[in-house]
């Protein structure tokens, strides 16, 4: 079938776009949010992190290990994809999961996340195992997270895919939304004050009324960020959220990502960029074929011969003897 | 034949005529909306009574048709909230409608051992009433036992199931003779009856009003209409809460709507639960109107015409669906009767209806009035606050360079 858009190819060709398209995108200029007209609060950055941040009950208290992973392992089939990891994040903590390619870092964001199941060990989060919880139920009990390749609701404007993330923290179905309840009708009236104090938080509030596929790259890694935010987790998993940034994009992505722990999350950060990881972590944790070779402060990770060994390569002392008796 | 939402051209916006209305129509004041909308409904009523020359249908009572309109107005709204707003394909739709029918006409035929109307517990005056609630609640129930064990499935896997449904049901009327009376049907099914008089003994939603203007299918109509409202405005609610974005963020990435704190399947049950009552509702008005149903009535190529009406009309959009539904009902009645080589023209409805399909998926396969299904309650105030200034402003209110890449 002849998808829609299929001879559109010929067009994506910026050249193309700058001689026959420029008119068409003047007519159809991307509609602006006029942010202080909604709530003139959101104008106030304090304002806008004191609706974002979690208003729950958290049992640990700050430095406690919120989340433990106790020997976690993961196979598929005759692979395992993740043997043995035991690690702890503590309540308040950004802590980096870093290793090469195929080591099993998103296999363990996903048996965290409930998407895997774990072949044999627990994950404890906030003192309860997780072993039969459904992933729904997992982020009400709050653990978000985001995807290595954007999962965003396309045809949902930016509003609303934030809105969704609130949702799993209200209570209304058919019968209170049919019949508009007072519930029903608070509910939505939280929905959208902090949906947009959401996306003001991570700067793309003015895009607020625009489909989720229509946003620029940068744009939907930060809604999903905010889509994660607005089920106030008390632990946020980003995966790869820096993938395809430019240097500046991941020096702003490092703010934000200190603005959100800043503001009472504990995060999880997936991250190849050692530059970002060094640089926004407390603490981190390398996987390498599936094992835990390191977990220390970043000063340490940087100096441990193991993880410099995994990234780089060990010398190959043989060859390298070779050619230093034949030269 | 791909029906699972097939996205609009990105970054390219078509400004077409429903936009055109959609945009008119969002920018007037609530009132001023009221105002415009209240006479539309009632020319729209008043349409089979005082029928334009063109318009009407030569060889059928347009009453009629307009009631069979109404009845499938009400289907292609209840199939848009289970295809077009949750995304599950469902081939055996015409399996809820004739569950509704069949509640009606068991509980009130003659030819039923069930028949409640002579010496049961329904008066015959208000049998036909008293059975639409019914049926809307056994059809609802119906979807529940269906969903329960098949909503696990996806896609395609989920599209068969359902065609074995609407086959299940329709054999099922076909051999169960003692209970449905087989393929001869079950006669004299209850229908209201309200203002009889001298010379309408039976009242004026009996078939046997015939006479122009006031014949049966315009109070048919009229209901059917009184229905259709009803259950927009209950469907509208449903869009823009809770419920309406848990759908669509199903129909968009179930898994990511899932990860997100969505409990997916109790709300493609509660999807799907509503689309078989609202059917079910609309084979009760057909059970009622025509007072005989039997089996060849809901072949499954019934199915396909309802979804037909989805597709064409646009899904997702629950007005657009109405006019799909119209098109499929008057098209084939207007051009009844209209002889090309000895047959008549109504009966290639289905050839048609094929060729239209296939045009459609190339060249506009969002349908006729692909919308933007509103999902906040309170989303006006925002959408309120959008500005659509001329491209110099735009640049300089748009975020710095920093946060778009492309």
């Amino acid at each position: 079938m002849t998808t829609p858009g299929a001879g559109d190819a010929l067009y994506d060709n910026e050249d193309w776009a700058a001689t026959r398209a420029a008119p068409e995108v003047d007519a159809e200029a991307a509609p602006v949010v006029d942010v202080a007209a909604i709530d003139p609060n959101l104008a106030d950055p304090d304002a806008v992190a004191e609706v974002v941040a979690p208003s729950r009950e958290i049992e640990t208290a700050v430095g406690e290990p919120l989340l433990r992973t106790a020997g976690l392992t993961v196979k598929f089939g005759g692979l395992t994809a993740l043997d043995d990891v035991s690690f702890e994040i503590r309540r308040g903590e950004i802590l980096g999961l870093i290793g090469p390619n195929g080591a099993g870092k998103t296999t363990c964001f996903n048996a965290i996340t409930g998407v895997y199941r774990a072949s044999s060990g627990i994950v404890y989060f906030d003192g309860a195992p997780l072993t039969k919880t459904k992933r729904n139920a997992i982020t009400r009990l709050g653990i978000a997270r985001t995807f290595q390749n954007i999962r965003l609701f396309g045809e949902m404007t930016a509003l609303e895919n934030v809105v969704v993330g609130t949702d799993a923290r209200h209570k209304t179905s058919v019968p209170g939304a049919v019949f508009r309840t007072p519930r029903h009708r608070r509910e939505e009236r939280d929905a959208i004050e902090r949906g947009m104090a959401l996306l003001e938080f991570v700067g793309i509030a003015p895009r607020a009324v625009e489909k989720a596929h229509n946003l620029s790259y940068g744009d939907q890694r930060r809604l999903e960020i905010a889509r994660a935010l607005a089920t106030e987790p008390k632990l946020l998993c980003l995966d790869e959220p820096a993938a395809g940034f430019n240097p500046s994009e991941k020096s702003a992505l490092m703010d934000l990502i200190r603005k959100i722990r800043d503001d009472g999350f504990t995060v999880l950060l997936i991250e190849h960029d050692m530059r970002l990881v060094m640089g926004v972590t407390d603490r981190i944790v390398v996987l390498e074929f599936g094992r835990k070779i390191a977990d220390d402060v970043p000063a340490a990770i940087r100096e441990n011969s193991a993880v410099v060994a995994a990234y780089l390569g060990v010398p190959d002392e043989e060859g390298y003897d070779d050619g230093a008796t034949s030269g | 034949m791909t029906l699972t939402n097939a996205p609009a051209t990105p970054g390219r916006p078509r400004a077409g005529v429903g936009d055109a209305i959609r945009t008119w129509w969002d920018g007037l004041a609530r009132p001023m909306q009221w105002l415009v909308g209240v006479p539309a409904i009632i020319a729209l009523a008043l349409l089979p009574v005082f029928p334009p020359p063109f318009v009407d249908t030569p060889f059928l009572s347009f009453g009629g048709v307009m009631a069979q309109f109404a009845m499938y107005a009400l289907i292609a709204v209840g199939l848009n909230v289970v295809v077009g707003s949750a995304g599950l394909l469902d081939l055996g739709y015409v399996g809820f409608y004739a569950v509704g029918a069949y509640t009606v006409g068991l509980l009130t035929s003659p030819n039923s051992p069930w028949n409640q109307t002579d010496g049961g517990w329904l008066n015959p005056d208000w049998a036909w009433l008293a059975c639409l609630p019914l049926a809307v609640a056994v059809t609802a129930v119906s979807g529940l036992i269906l969903g329960t064990p098949t909503l696990r499935l996806r896609g395609d896997y989920l599209a068969i199931v359902t065609l074995g449904f609407g086959e299940i049901v329709r054999l099922l009327a076909d051999n169960l003779t003692e209970v449905t009376n087989g393929s001869l049907g079950l006669s004299q099914i209850a229908y209201p009856h309200v203002g009889e008089s001298e010379s309408i003994p039976q009242g004026v939603f009996s078939a046997g009003n015939v006479d122009p203007p006031l014949n049966s299918g315009v109070w048919w109509y009229w209901l059917g209409m009184f229905l259709v409202i009803v259950v927009l405005l209950i469907v509208g609610n449903l869009e823009r809460s809770r419920v309406g974005r848990a759908w669509v963020a199903i129909r968009e990435d179930e898994d990511a709507a899932e990860i997100m704190g969505v409990p997916t399947f109790n709300f493609k049950l509660w999807a799907f639960m509503i689309g078989a009552a609202i059917g079910g509702m609309s084979g009760a008005l057909y059970a009622g109107q025509v007072q005989f149903i039997n089996p060849t009535g809901f072949n499954i190529i019934n199915s396909m015409l309802f979804l037909c009406a989805v597709v064409i009309g646009g899904q997702g959009n629950k007005l657009g669906v109405i006019v799909g539904a119209f098109i499929i009902v008057y098209l084939p009645a207007r051009l009844t009767g209209i002889e090309v080589g000895g047959q008549s023209l109504g009966d290639f409805k289905y050839l048609f209806f094929g060729l239209t399909l296939v045009i459609l998926m190339i060249f506009r396969p969002q349908g006729l009035f692909p919308a933007r299904q509103k999902l906040l309650t309170y989303g006006r105030q925002v959408y309120q606050a959008v500005r659509r200034p001329n491209p110099s402003p735009v640049a300089s209110l748009a975020p710095p360079p920093a946060d778009a890449p492309k």
